[in-house]
């Protein structure tokens, strides 16, 4: 064969191989994570060892039930903040004085799924007093005292199933909102499916809240049967407005995805809530018997309890002429926003292909004008051009919510194509995006949701994270994601993984709570039935077969230490009191085979009660967990349990200080 | 008649055909932010099965949203049909090899680009069907105008997704099988050494002695 014969198979053997490797190369490769070059990312969120962050960042642990705190731009978890689940960390839920925070009419919830945080506002702007948070499972609402960080107060929503829509506080905190995400039958009753666009209906309650102890539902609007999602007050000139998004108009209650997503348009509720305050005023609502639970924390008891309520104010729109208006908005709005200025109200269509921004004086115009382009349940629908300012083209797919910056800057989450879009308002024009990894939820800008935004940051608060950290099996972390939205263009600065879900979060300039804070509770005031303020304090009692036992802990000895004279099956109560006034000194107490309880986690000055039910004859240890000195591990007693019947009386040893009073106590001569 | 280098590489092309029974023909793979380990189906002669083990019911699941029709394997009687015409062409292909005639090589290789071209034709009917027939009463997600055809090779962003669809090893293989015995027949020594005889007398003796 000739060279050239040769050189020609070759040829052709070679490009056709070319080609294949060519095809090869254009194969999609694993895309390189991140934005490639974080520039000065690493120093922007550095917070150098001792320092501060500037923003305390709170974000809802999702399905677990707690709020996560957390410092901005560093990202780092300060605090795992009890709620709606019990916390064996620190016996919250568990223990005799914070158990009744998780009572309701269903009973004792050890879970729940919490999902918007809401920070207490003074005049639109955050005030750093309270955090408000909604249980969705079993609707209820807790607020959070931010200069203790504990749960002090919690109120059952009654006449709502999914309590999603909710805590968003109005200007001044008069009230937080709340919708119903399923309609349910009114008052509840076993009705036939079939029934549920006649039968069902839904709720929105405007609940007090600018008082602690106090909270409670004002009165309640009894809405359509759909699924109302989120909701947000007004602001400024839009103050005395709440508006509500919901989907399922088409009443739809089977294979709701499918059938829930028919309507090109569904309605967003505004409602007039001065309004409604007026009609209440005047009489014009129902008395609506009900049973909610409303459980309190009391300061000076260190120890929560329940009242319950039975009835409360219901509204129907039809007695209440201009409380509710429907504004048609695109396409199962999820979201819904209103901008620093009061006058925009932002949907977000999750399923839309433009962004829809109403206008409020617009709204209020179609209302004096009647433009309406029809009733639905006796509720008047705007014309949509008519309350439309303008819808923002190229939004991505599927936007979900929006925060604003202190610029006119809008930034939405936008779920399916994973990304914020930033645009103008009242521009409307997109003017960057940047994705997010992966399938952002909520997104928070500093101060977002407040007539004066920080600005600053955005956080972006992801669905899932796949490949974005070590992976840990089939369970993978959360996380969130923190963005530089102070120049044009927003850059990735950060991933940190949280705990739950972070659902939704808010950031508060850390200057408006670090400053407030408890450091210890004054030992003086302590008010709770069985404390024991000094060790002489201290001492046993039995009644049938409950013990409680009055204890003390202060660094490195528990008073008493030994006990004796328990018999298997008593209920044995250890209220134990944190004698230290002095701040970062808690004691920890645990008993062994304590079965019914987790452990205390006892601040200074404050009293606390595990539960112990012995069920044999033996000599049992208990000690301080959080180790507290260098003699920590000295920090120990014994529980001596004789068998049923015993005649050896309770008696205890202790310190010389104290045996004396614990004698008087007790009654027992050693 | 064939030379027998030929016929020997006829019959090798033929063979490689062999490959498809072992490799995929064409492959679709599909890239979005929520996927970045991406997500893919392969299509062989008999099945289409995921890039990973549950790809196809997860292509499936995401298609339900748009209303497209679930990819069915069985539902194809295509798949059922190609492992008999692969065979034969393999028989064809060794036939015209072991029988060395000029002409069934050039039927065989005729036979083989239209098969290849009807293949494509048809696959693209069943990604323009599996676009374009959406089920718009059931679709979640519904875009005026929007339609979900991959292309047939290249790369188009559908949604969210960014779809690329290549040929497999086993399509690649045929190419090259194809195009082997296209060179072949060719630069076939008798066909040039005809050539050859009526332009460069002395090309004839060279070809002889080789």
């Amino acid at each position: 064969m000739s060279l050239t014969r040769r050189s020609k198979y070759l040829a052709s053997a070679g490009a056709v191989l070319l080609a294949a490797t060519y095809l090869y190369a254009c194969a999609p490769r694993q895309k390189v994570s991140g934005i490639g070059n974080l520039g000065d990312a690493a120093s922007r969120t550095y917070v150098a060892p001792g320092s501060y962050d500037e923003f305390y960042f709170f974000t809802s642990g999702g399905f677990s039930g707690q709020v996560g705190v957390y410092g901005l731009p560093s990202g780092r978890l300060l605090k795992v903040l009890p709620v709606f689940s019990q916390n064996a960390e620190n016996g919250y839920g568990y223990n005799s004085e914070t158990k009744a925070l998780l009572n309701t009419s269903y009973g004792n919830i050890p879970w729940d799924d919490t999902h918007h945080p809401s920070l207490s506002m003074t005049n639109g702007e955050h005030d750093g007093r309270w955090l408000f948070i909604n249980a969705n499972n079993t609707p209820r609402f807790a607020r959070i005292d931010l200069a203790k960080f504990e749960t002090t107060e919690t109120l059952e929503i009654p006449n709502t199933a999914g309590n999603h829509g909710a805590p968003f506080a109005t200007e001044n905190t008069e009230y937080l909102v709340a919708a119903t995400r399923f309609s349910i039958p009114l008052p509840q009753k076993d009705e036939s499916f079939g029934d549920f666009a006649t039968k069902f209906k839904g709720t929105i309650s405007l609940v007090k809240a600018n008082e602690f102890g106090k909270m409670d539902v004002a009165f309640q609007i009894l809405m359509p049967g759909f699924d109302y999602d989120l909701g947000r007050p007004g602001k400024g000139p839009s103050h005395g407005w709440v508006f509500f998004t919901s989907y399922n108009t088409e009443q739809a209650y089977t294979k709701l995805e499918v059938n829930a997503s028919k309507n090109d348009k569904d309605y967003m509720a505004a409602v007039n809530w001065k309004q409604g305050e007026k009609c209440v005023a005047e009489g014009k609502a129902k008395t609506w018997p009900t049973k909610y639970y409303h459980n309190v924390l009391d300061d000076a008891t260190h120890t929560a309890t329940s009242e319950v309520k039975t009835s409360v104010k219901m509204l129907l729109p039809e007695d209440c002429p201009g409380m509710v208006y429907f504004l048609p908005t695109p396409k199962s709005p999820h979201g819904v926003d209103v901008d620093p200025t009061g006058e925009y109200i932002v949907g977000g269509g999750k399923l839309a292909t433009v962004i829809p921004v109403h206008s409020f004086s617009k709204i209020q115009k179609a209302i004096a004008d009647k433009n309406f382009e029809k009733d639905v349940y006796g509720i008047p629908v705007v014309n949509y051009a008519a309350s439309m300012f303008c819808e923002v083209a190229n939004p991505g797919l599927g936007p979900l919510h929006n925060e604003f910056d202190e610029k006119g800057n809008v930034y939405t989450s936008v779920f399916i194509s994973s990304e914020i879009v930033k645009w103008s308002l009242p521009g409307c024009k997109v003017l960057d995006r940047v994705p997010t990894y992966y399938s952002i939820g909520h997104l928070s800008v500093m101060g977002g949701d407040t007539r004066k935004p920080y600005g600053k940051y955005v956080v972006a608060m992801n669905k899932i994270t796949k490949d974005r950290f070590l992976p840990t099996g089939p369970e993978l972390t959360q996380s969130a994601q923190l963005f530089d939205i102070s120049g044009d263009k927003m850059k990735l600065l950060l991933d940190f993984p949280t705990i739950g879900e972070p659902h939704y979060a808010q950031g508060i300039l850390a200057s408006k709570i670090k400053d407030n804070q408890v450091k210890f509770f004054k030992l003086a005031d302590n008010n709770h039935p069985y404390v024991a303020k000094t060790e002489q304090a201290t001492g046993l009692t039995r009644s049938g077969k409950t013990v409680h036992i009055k204890m003390t802990a202060i660094r490195s000895h528990f008073a008493p230490d030994n006990i004796d004279g328990v018999q298997v099956g008593d209920t044995v109560l250890f209220h134990v009191t944190n004698l230290e006034q002095d701040w970062d000194v808690p004691h920890g107490f645990a008993a062994i085979g304590s079965f019914s309880d987790a452990e205390l986690l006892i601040m200074p000055g404050q009293t606390r009660t595990l539960t112990w039910i012995p069920n044999s004859p033996g000599v049992f240890p208990f000690y301080c967990t959080d180790f507290c000195s260098a003699l920590h591990q000295e920090m120990q007693g014994y529980v001596r349990v004789a068998a049923v019947g015993s005649t050896v009386a309770l008696s205890a040893t202790t310190s010389k200080r104290s045996l004396k009073a614990l004698e008087q106590a007790t009654g027992s001569a050693r | 008649m064939l030379s027998k280098r030929s016929r020997v590489l006829i019959a090798v092309a033929a063979l490689l055909l062999a490959a498809l029974f072992v490799f995929p023909i064409w492959s679709v793979y599909l890239n979005a932010p929520q996927y970045p380990e991406g997500i893919g189906m392969h299509i062989w002669i008999n099945t289409i099965t995921g890039v990973k083990e549950h790809d196809l019911q997860n292509i499936n699941g995401l298609n339900h949203y748009i209303g497209m029709k679930r990819i069915e394997p069985d539902a194809i009687p295509e798949l059922r049909l190609m492992p008999f015409i692969v065979v034969a062409l393999i028989a064809g292909g060794v036939a015209a090899a072991a029988l060395g005639r000029t002409l069934l090589a050039r039927i065989w290789v005729g036979a083989f680009l239209v098969i290849s071209l009807v293949g494509l034709a048809d696959f693209w009917k069943w990604e323009y069907d599996y676009g374009h027939d959406l089920d718009m009463e059931n679709a979640i997600i519904k875009i005026p105008g929007m339609s979900y055809q991959p292309p047939l090779i290249g790369t188009k962003q559908l949604l969210n997704f960014s779809a690329t669809s290549l040929p497999g090893i086993g399509g690649l293989i045929a190419i090259f099988s194809l195009g082997m015995a296209v060179v072949v027949l060719v630069f076939d020594k008798g066909a040039a050494a005809r050539v050859a005889a009526a332009t460069v007398p002395a090309a004839r003796a060279r070809v002889a002695n080789t």
